[in-house]
């Protein structure tokens, strides 16, 4: 099983898909992830794709602040994507709620609402230090197996027809 | 059916995935190197296939499963009956069932983004369907047969005798590659507008799967390009290496159109390529 196994840690390593979220950040930590994908940086020469659908992508990069609304979206993302998987929360807002974090209606960082594998600072945080989030984290996703899933499929599929089917209960704006 | 056939599909059943696979590698680098970026390892296609393949399954319905397998065994099955020098016509239909079921998988998921990308992923067969059809009909005029076997056995190019159908068929490889302008149904390139149309819903494995199956197609298609030099080796691999290099440099200077001027343009130009081409052939005979 050696060989299979460090096939498999190496093409994880090797192809790390992000999908990012922006939490009602200020777009200057947007900004410099995308900067990411510019030809001064080149992502994609390490395997780095910026996926759109989180049911594809293994790492989850989230930058700005949590308020109670956007909570509900964040948390449903994370939960769509399929193990293993990573966190990375980017800037000052996403790691600590930055200069928000008293503000009446912000929660704090990312933390609050998801496990965060890797802090990001900066504001906002320099594309290098982005990429220096993404190596640590695929050192933390390498060895991660899926969880073992202890519940049969038919019982998962019947979760997900109540889910679609309570789908109006979960709406952020009606 | 003797030793040697089966070798044969033995050998094109293992190849393929891994011809098409490096194939995907060597576009990226090479469209990486067009915008001036490094680009990713030659070997990247294989590295994500293999990550896909160790994450957690996570599908919305049975259906998908299904579908996935189906598509896949159809685009298996259509390589080994291009090894078997079957009947072109029989390969044609065997396709069609793998690309219809990867369509019903994603219309079985009630995601708004996967039905919009699956009524694409139709307009799409309905725009490349007769337009291949018509090509084997334009090989069957020329040497007499549907079958891969006396075509192979045919002494010319066929490429002389039908240049314009040949751009007919480069038309529906740049829709089966998902290539800009016709990368409507899968969006490759805009993940804002569609998230990953058809295959949103697909997800860890069995994207994998897909992703197998294609580059089955993709070698399949190459396949049908080579039957047009069957003759010589040298004048085969220059009429696929031209004609993947175009692929990708219409992928990199063209923008993505709508489905109507996809189906608009490639109908008139293809259908009306074809009808001289088909007049070219009649003056030759008489």
């Amino acid at each position: 099983m050696g060989f299979f196994q460090d096939l498999l840690h190496t093409s994880r390593v090797k192809s790390p898909w992000l999908i990012h979220f922006d939490c009602g950040s200020c777009n200057g930590c947007d900004i410099e992830v995308l900067a990411c994908l510019t030809p001064v940086y080149d992502v994609e020469r390490f395997g780095i794709l910026n996926i759109g659908n989180p049911k594809h992508a293994d790492i989850l990069v989230v930058s700005g602040t949590v308020n109670p609304r956007n909570a509900k979206a964040l948390k449903n993302i994370y939960d769509q994507m399929p193990d293993p998987k990573a966190v990375i929360a980017i800037g000052a807002c996403g790691t600590s709620g930055g200069v928000f974090r008293e503000a009446y209606n912000v929660l704090g960082g990312v933390d609050k609402v998801i496990p965060v594998d890797v802090y990001v600072p900066g504001c906002p945080s320099k594309p290098e230090a982005i990429i220096d989030g993404v190596v640590l984290a695929l050192e933390k996703l390498k060895k991660r197996r899926p969880e073992k899933d202890t519940e049969p499929l038919v019982a998962d599929l019947k979760k997900a027809r109540e889910f679609y089917e309570n789908r109006e209960d979960r709406q952020v704006t009606r | 059916m003797d030793f040697k056939t089966i070798s044969f599909v033995i050998l094109a059943i293992i190849l393929a995935p891994l011809a098409g696979g490096l194939l995907a590698g060597i576009d990226r680098r090479l469209t990486a190197w067009f915008q001036g970026r490094f680009g990713p390892p030659i070997l990247q296609p294989f590295y994500d296939v293999i990550k896909l393949l160790g994450k957690e399954p996570q599908v919305v319905n049975y259906w998908q499963i299904f579908c996935v397998h189906i598509y896949l065994i159809a685009s298996i099955l259509c390589v080994a009956l291009f090894a078997m020098q079957a009947d072109l016509l029989m390969i044609f239909f065997v396709m069609t069932i793998g690309a219809v079921f990867m369509v019903v998988g994603a219309l079985a998921v009630p995601s708004p983004y996967s039905q919009l990308g699956a009524q694409r992923e139709l307009i799409q067969m309905l725009t490349y369907e007769p337009l291949l059809i018509i090509v084997f009909v334009g090989i069957y005029f020329v040497t007499d047969s549907f079958k891969i076997a006396d075509i192979l056995a045919y002494d010319r190019p066929i490429f002389l005798a039908l240049p314009l159908l040949y751009l007919v068929l480069t038309f529906a490889l740049t829709i089966k590659l998902r290539k800009s302008p016709f990368d409507i149904s899968a969006s490759h390139h805009a993940h804002q507008e569609l998230v990953r149309g058809v295959l949103t819903e697909y997800s860890g494995p069995y994207l994998a799967i897909l992703e197998i199956a294609h580059w089955y197609d993709i070698v399949l298609i190459l396949a049908i390009c080579s039957l047009f030099w069957s003759t010589s080796w040298i004048g085969l691999v220059i009429l696929l290496a031209v004609t993947y290099m175009a692929e990708i440099i219409i992928d990199n200077v063209t923008p993505r159109m709508t489905w109507k001027w996809m189906l608009t343009y490639v109908w008139a130009v293809g259908i009306s390529l074809s009808f001289f081409n088909m007049a070219l052939l009649y003056a030759k005979s008489f």
